[in-house]
């Protein structure tokens, strides 16, 4: 049976329990399903995160390679983020290079974390004008539960904080030191059911949102990114309240990212 | 085959310059059922290499022009993580993916019962997080479990294993400085249960004698490898391997 006819008979279930405030897992209409982050388990990569949102897993490595800046910015390093929807992850996923949605969600997450400022990229220059670090960003979904974006935020953010800058493997300096990261941004997203409007939404809810809303704050409650997708809409009181929400339901995230960072 | 770097001695007194005999695998880790969206997964770490298979199917085939009319087809498809090296890998694929992907797809055709899902799909996703050689080898030998762990008929599960040359000595699973600088790598699976030959690849230089120990040795440890997919399974699904 294809996954549209699921998504129809679906559909009346999932939207008349979110207007009653109830979901298909049990969960409130606030509540991140549980989150699990193990990090440095790449020995190839300068930094490794392999975290889990619900039954959504996502592995992340951070590799800093020397470049040379951009014209526009002699003084400061650069950062590339890559999402590649892996087909073992879901059914859905089609091999061949990435399409939309993949790069939608890498640039939604390099978002979140390049305004921010997570990563101060003038630390990363080695050589004005000439030689600077460039920090690649990839992600790979080994497992769609729903909410790539939540996950792959985090996977990124705890990959980075325990990256190192490997200076003795490019001849740079005669020790490796830490990537300095300056804050925490952690993202919140909401899909629209029905009327009703939930963070952290499963597969299953995914497959019959008709909105996506995504909020990203850093520490201090400031917000640095959005995006809003699907072809629902949100009024602007849902928004409004969605961004209020976020900054409280993100906590129990952002004490998992620093519970794995150290 | 870098050609041989005659500079390094990858042999001295009898150990390899990571410890192990001419005639040793690797640690070798198994898991099957690691994954929640996939019908069948298996997480693999053979030394430092680290490989995850999914496998999704019978499911229906795309493109359409790749059906077939009597039997299903396997599409098996090997991803390297741009973390996975260290220089990092350019994401998406290339060549040496696809010939990969490809041969690993017609070696998993030969025990999948492929005959009961005419015009089906049966789709196996390889990717590879961390690589340290054998890679290839690593992957099949993951996807074989995946496939089981997925409930889909086989008629045995493929181990594979390479062996290799270093120093003018045949070893077992080369690492990655043996790949590197050594003089010869044959990978190569098998099908326990017949004693089937399902991929088998050289590059380098072996002599005739030199050919026929590197083979024996592979499949020797194809043999080994075969009992650890075994228990992986058993270990998921009971029963004794």
């Amino acid at each position: 049976m294809s996954n549209a006819t699921v998504a129809n008979l679906m559909r009346g279930h999932i939207e008349t329990l979110a207007a009653q405030g109830k979901r298909t897992d049990g969960r409130g209409t606030n509540e991140f399903r549980g989150v699990s982050i193990e990090t440095g388990l790449i020995s190839t990569a300068e930094g490794s995160s392999r975290v889990s949102l619900g039954d959504t897993t996502v592995m992340c490595g951070v590799k800093l390679l020397v470049g040379t800046p951009y014209p526009d910015s002699p003084g400061r390093g650069s950062m590339t983020t890559t999402a590649e929807l892996a087909c073992l992850a879901s059914e859905q996923f089609e091999p061949g290079p990435p399409r939309e949605p993949a790069i939608e969600l890498a640039r939604v997450v390099d978002r979140g974390i390049r305004e921010s400022q997570m990563i101060n990229f003038e630390d990363l220059c080695i050589k004005h004008g000439e030689k600077v670090w460039v920090v690649f960003i990839d992600m790979h979904i080994l497992d769609h539960g729903g909410n790539l974006f939540d996950c792959c935020t985090l996977a990124g953010a705890a990959a980075l904080s325990n990256a190192k800058i490997p200076n003795v493997q490019h001849g740079i300096a005669d020790k490796d030191v830490d990537l300095p990261i300056s804050c925490w941004p952690i993202s919140c997203t909401f899909a629209k059911l029905g009327e009703a409007i939930v963070l952290d939404p499963n597969h299953e809810e995914e497959t019959v949102m008709n909105a996506r809303l995504t909020v990203a704050h850093d520490e201090n409650g400031n917000l640095r990114a959005m995006q809003k997708g699907y072809n629902g809409a949100f009024t602007g009181d849902e928004i409004k309240a969605a961004v209020k929400t976020a900054r409280t339901a993100d906590k129990v995230l952002r004490k998992a990212l620093k519970e794995a960072a150290g | 085959m870098a050609g041989g770097n005659s500079d390094i001695e990858f042999i001295k007194k009898g150990k390899r310059l990571d410890g192990r005999k001419p005639d040793e695998l690797r640690e070798v880790r198994i898991e099957a059922g690691v994954l929640n969206r996939a019908d069948g997964s298996c997480y693999l770490e053979w030394g430092n290499n680290k490989v995850y298979a999914g496998v999704f199917g019978p499911i229906e085939c795309h493109p359409r022009h790749k059906q077939q009319q009597d039997r299903a087809i396997v599409q098996a498809r090997y991803t390297m993580a741009p973390f996975s090296v260290n220089d990092r890998k350019r994401p998406g694929y290339d060549r040496r993916s696809s010939e990969i992907s490809y041969i690993t797809s017609q070696a998993l055709e030969r025990v999948v019962m492929v005959e009961l899902f005419p015009r089906a799909a049966i789709r196996v996703d390889m990717q590879v997080v961390e690589a340290h050689a054998g890679t290839r080898c690593a992957a099949l030998t993951a996807a074989s479990v995946a496939l089981a762990d997925a409930g889909i008929p086989m008629r045995d599960i493929i181990p594979s294993c390479a062996a290799g040359k270093v120093s003018d000595t045949v070893v077992l699973d080369l690492n990655k400085e043996e790949d590197n600088y050594g003089q010869a790598d044959l990978p190569l699976a098998i099908v326990p249960s017949t004693g089937e030959v399902v991929l088998l690849q050289l590059d380098g230089h072996l002599t005739p004698d030199e050919f026929e120990q590197a083979f024996d040795l592979a499949y020797k440890g194809c043999m080994d490898l075969y009992d650890i997919q075994r228990a992986a399974l058993a270990n998921r699904y009971g029963g004794s391997a």
